[in-house]
């Protein structure tokens, strides 16, 4: 403490051992799902993450993605939406009556059924924002009501096959027959959209802290910004190179784009649009909310309508993915959007959360489901090991901000 | 006579408060003690110690109950030794019987499982004890409030009670509830029950106590023996709103303009009782540059009238006019009433006021964050300019504006809810009981921002349950007394005895004023 160049290093470790405390909750689930994936490399002898299979992960938890980014919205405004999976079953059934027995080409169907998911959702906004039952009561009833209206569409049957245009949102990638991956060592448009989203990315942060720092703002340290965008950049870079350079790799999910366009879009509405911060504001306290002007009950009821929408597009992504519609599609969806939102950082109690969070929590049991698989794990032993790192994950949060706050 | 309680010099703090300091009080065996002061002087935070809320080693001080020193842990430790405090808000369960709640937590139970023909049985002597006639397995919620407060005490004799503490028994009960509960009052007391009783209500505490201790800002100021008889209610209301007002306001200079608001004829009825009316027919105006007080007891309606004019945030059946610089306005909604230039800082702020996980700028920009967000996107770092200026300018001691407002003080948590509404832009400021909870240095401040805004040509309504505090910031008074504004009083005319006559005015005296 007396000589100040004595004591420098030690300061500064402690320094940055301070900061990196300080953002443990935000930090701790990444570290936490690259530890996890690490691990699983180790353990399947490096087929994890090989082009293949990622692109697999990617596909295959991208429904649940999809509904993590609306459930979390949800659980910030302090409510929960049990009927997500019995809602995304019954836009693929109506979807499949649409194009086989009304005739419908692809893309309308695609678009009522989006139409079908908002719809549900007025429905249940307006029980939960204007009626006034909670919001637990009204989706349990969803998810009877809906999974009823699915077996009641599909009379019990499956309907398949889909048409090629409406399976791509599931299963294709982006123009695989201009650029076959067999003739050529890189697939230039997954390598193209990988260097156009390393750009962007850079800019933006760049803007970011250069605007924080025009307005004296800036709390970050220099170094963390580096290793951040370091971070960042390396992860699209290896995502880029295992779909549309390594050995395997099949090229851009078109799935992926529309994920990737959905994280950035709503977590821009969660940061900066006056909708998305009202939501956070009538999460972290209703009443000063409503006292500060804000319609709580309108935010309610559009967050079930934005839920209808997203779950409608998980539907839709799930019934081209399977080529059908059938009346146990989406069985306990709900429940893995809702784990993945708390893995990644959401309180029960409403009011902090966010969309990249949430993400990262699906991302966390998405590699838990399929390193698992890979390694022939049981799927009772599966389910065991998911429980457990959720209850671990809320556990962690709800010590952390115990310390926090001590 | 002996004595059976003493509390010696009993300090409690809170962050950034000291609620209590160098507390002491003797109470005799029998004797039903009361103990006077103002909102906020530290009486139920006393018999909070007493009665182990706060437990032992949270405060300094001794207790001496029967002669030994007690270091209580939490309330059942202090039931125990036969010190029981029925609340203000009574700790009943509505869906259970009589005779359950009475026994909750202490039923009357063989080997785990409840004896129910015991616990009736045993419920009806303590009913016949406290006067009720209803059957022990009525359901707590169809009784009323009165009756309610029987089965409080019922609850309590079950314990062996000795000492029963009672904070403002009869707020919510009307005058032949309360007189029925002085009567068992007087009636344990020949029991040989002691009592220590908290209120308001002066002409109760002459009718019922032997001593009163009068506590002022959380110290006590004297104790009278009442027993004697000779002495008066002005005596405690001298003794109750104190005497030192110099230098704890900021002096300033009064420029009031012309009329910016007014209520005509505001009536209010109880949010789900549509029949109670809580507000009647009130009427008042506040000018450019002026600052106005609203004064009354508990119970008055001053919350309920304040939130009423506020986009009808309370209450239900409201009637009346506003009008804004002479025009009449509707004010339905909360946003609606924003628009309209009014702003309201309410008197909870944990509960009603802040977002407490979230940091101090977007609670700041909370009520006019559409200012920073003209097409639907929030400009983020003139949000943060906007907040900085505000914690410059309202000395919000804080990191920084990304600092949790959980984590500050009352006072700059005060300062917080002030810059919310100051950015909304109001032409009139409703701040009730705005430095409630906050210590003396930041009460300061407050008073200096209330004046800054009076300065800007606002015009404020100042609610509060310190008669100093309206005295020293406000330029005009009003009195509400059972939601009728019983009175209004220019500040040179304005005393504490002049204010609390007023305030304790009954319904049929307001219709030769009002």
């Amino acid at each position: 403490m007396s000589s100040a160049s004595a004591t420098r290093p030690a300061s500064s470790r402690s320094e940055v051992l301070g900061f990196l405390t300080s953002r443990l909750r935000q930090i701790g689930i990444f570290v936490a799902l690259i530890v996890i994936v690490l691990l699983f490399q180790v353990l399947t002898e490096g087929r994890l993450l090989t082009a293949g299979n990622v692109s697999n992960i990617i596909v295959q938890n991208s429904y649940i993605l999809i509904l993590a980014i609306g459930m979390v919205m949800i659980i910030i405004a302090g409510h929960i939406d049990l009927s997500v999976g019995s809602v995304a079953a019954f836009v693929g059934a109506m979807t499949g009556v649409m194009v086989q027995d009304w005739g419908l080409p692809w893309w309308a169907a695609i678009l009522l059924g989006l139409l079908v998911g908002a719809i549900v959702g007025c429905w249940q906004g307006f029980w939960v924002a204007y009626v006034g039952i909670p919001a637990f009561i009204v989706t349990l009833a969803g998810m009877l009501l809906f999974r009823g209206l699915t077996q009641i569409v599909l009379g019990n049957t499956q309907i398949t096959p889909f048409p090629n245009e409406y399976r791509q949102l599931g299963g294709g990638y982006l123009f695989p027959q201009l650029f076959p991956a067999a003739t050529s060592p890189a697939e230039w448009i997954t390598v193209g959209l990988g260097l156009l989203a390393l750009v962007m990315f850079i800019a933006s942060q760049l803007r970011g802290r250069m605007k924080r720092a025009k307005l004296n703002l800036e709390t970050e340290p220099l170094w963390w910004f580096i290793v951040k965008v370091a971070f960042g950049a390396g992860l699209i870079l290896f995502l880029t190179y295992l779909l549309g350079v390594a050995p395997g790799s099949r090229g851009t999910p078109i799935v992926l784009i529309v994920l990737g366009v959905l994280v950035v879009v709503y977590t821009a509405v969660m940061n900066r649009s006056v909708f998305g911060r009202h939501i956070y504001a009538v999460g972290g306290n209703r009443h000063a909310a409503d006292l500060s002007g804000i319609q709580s009950r309108k935010i309610d009821f559009y967050l079930f309508v934005n839920m209808g929408v997203l779950a409608a597009l998980a539907g839709i992504i799930f019934t081209g993915r399977l080529n059908s519609a059938g009346p146990g599609a989406g069985n306990l969806f709900e429940l893995d959007a809702i784990a993945a939102s708390f893995i990644g950082g959401a309180a029960v109690q409403g009011g902090v959360g966010t969309v990249v969070g949430a993400i990262t929590g699906g991302l966390i049991m998405g590699v838990l489901n399929n390193g698992m698989s890979l390694l022939g794990v049981s799927t009772d032993y599966q389910q065991f090991i998911k429980g457990l790192v959720l209850l671990l994950a809320v556990a962690f949060d709800v010590w952390n901000k115990r310390r926090a706050r001590g | 006579m002996s004595t059976i309680l003493e509390m010696r010099s009993i300090t409690k703090e809170f962050p950034g408060v000291k609620a209590l300091q160098d507390v002491s009080i003797t109470v005799e065996r029998g004797h039903v003690h009361a103990i006077c002061g103002e909102n906020g002087a530290g009486k139920s935070t006393l018999m909070k110690v007493l009665s182990g809320v706060y437990p032992h080693g949270t405060y300094t001080g001794d207790i001496v109950f029967e002669g030994e020193t007690m270091e209580f842990k939490d309330i059942r430790d202090s039931e125990k030794s036969g010190i029981v405090i029925i609340h203000q808000e009574l700790a009943l369960s509505p869906y259970l019987s009589i005779a359950e709640n009475i026994f909750l937590g202490n039923e009357r139970a063989r080997r785990g499982f409840i004896d129910w023909d015991e616990t009736n049985a045993e419920a009806a002597k303590l009913l016949a004890r406290v006067g009720l006639g209803d059957s022990p397995t009525t359901v707590v919620r169809e009784i009323g409030v009165g009756k309610q407060q029987l089965v409080e005490i019922a609850k309590a004799l079950s314990k062996n009670v000795k000492l029963l503490i009672l904070d403002e028994p009869t707020a919510a009960l009307n005058d032949e509830d309360s007189a029925h509960l002085l009567d068992l009052i007087r009636h344990l007391k020949g029991q040989g029950i002691t009592c220590i009783i908290i209120s308001h209500k002066l002409n109760e505490i002459k009718a019922i106590a032997d001593e009163v201790t009068i506590i002022r800002d959380g110290r006590t100021i004297e104790t009278l023996a009442l027993a004697t008889g000779d002495i008066s209610e002005d005596r405690i209301i001298k003794g109750m709103v104190g005497r030192d007002l110099e230098h704890r306001y900021p002096d300033r200079s009064v420029a009031i303009g012309e009329e910016i608001f007014r209520v005509e004829d505001w009536t209010v009825h109880h949010p789900t009782d549509h029949d109670r009316t809580i507000i009647h027919g009130a009427s008042l105006s506040v000018r450019a540059g002026e600052v106005v007080g609203i004064a009354g007891l508990m119970g008055a309606g001053r919350t309920e009238l304040a939130m009423s004019i506020f986009g009808r945030s309370y209450g239900s059946r409201i009637s009346g006019r506003l009008y804004m610089r002479g025009e009449e306005i509707q004010a339905r909604t909360v946003p609606e009433a924003i628009r309209n230039g009014l702003a309201y800082a309410t008197e909870d702020r944990k509960v009603y006021g802040l977002n407490l996980i979230e940091d101090i700028k977007r609670n700041i920009s909370a009520a006019g964050l559409r200012k920073l967000a003209p097409r639907g996107w929030v400009d983020g770092g003139g949000e943060h300019v906007v907040a900085e200026g505000y914690r410059k300018s309202m000395n919000i001691k804080a990191p920084s504006v990304d600092a949790i407002t959980g984590k500050l003080s009352g006072g700059n948590q005060q300062k917080v809810v002030l810059s919310k509404w100051l950015y909304s832009d109001p032409e009139l400021l409703i701040l009730d009981e705005p430095t409630r909870g906050i210590d003396v240095g930041a009460k300061y401040e407050i008073y200096t921002i209330i004046n800054s805004l009076a300065a800007q040509g606002k015009a404020v309504i100042v609610i509060s349950s310190e008669l100093p505090e309206l005295l020293g910031i406000c330029d005009r008074i009003y009195a509400l007394s059972e939601g009728h504004i019983t009175g209004e009083l220019p500040i040179e005319q304005a005393t504490p005895e002049a204010l609390m006559v007023l305030m304790t005015k009954e319904k049929e005296a307001d219709h030769v004023i009002g």
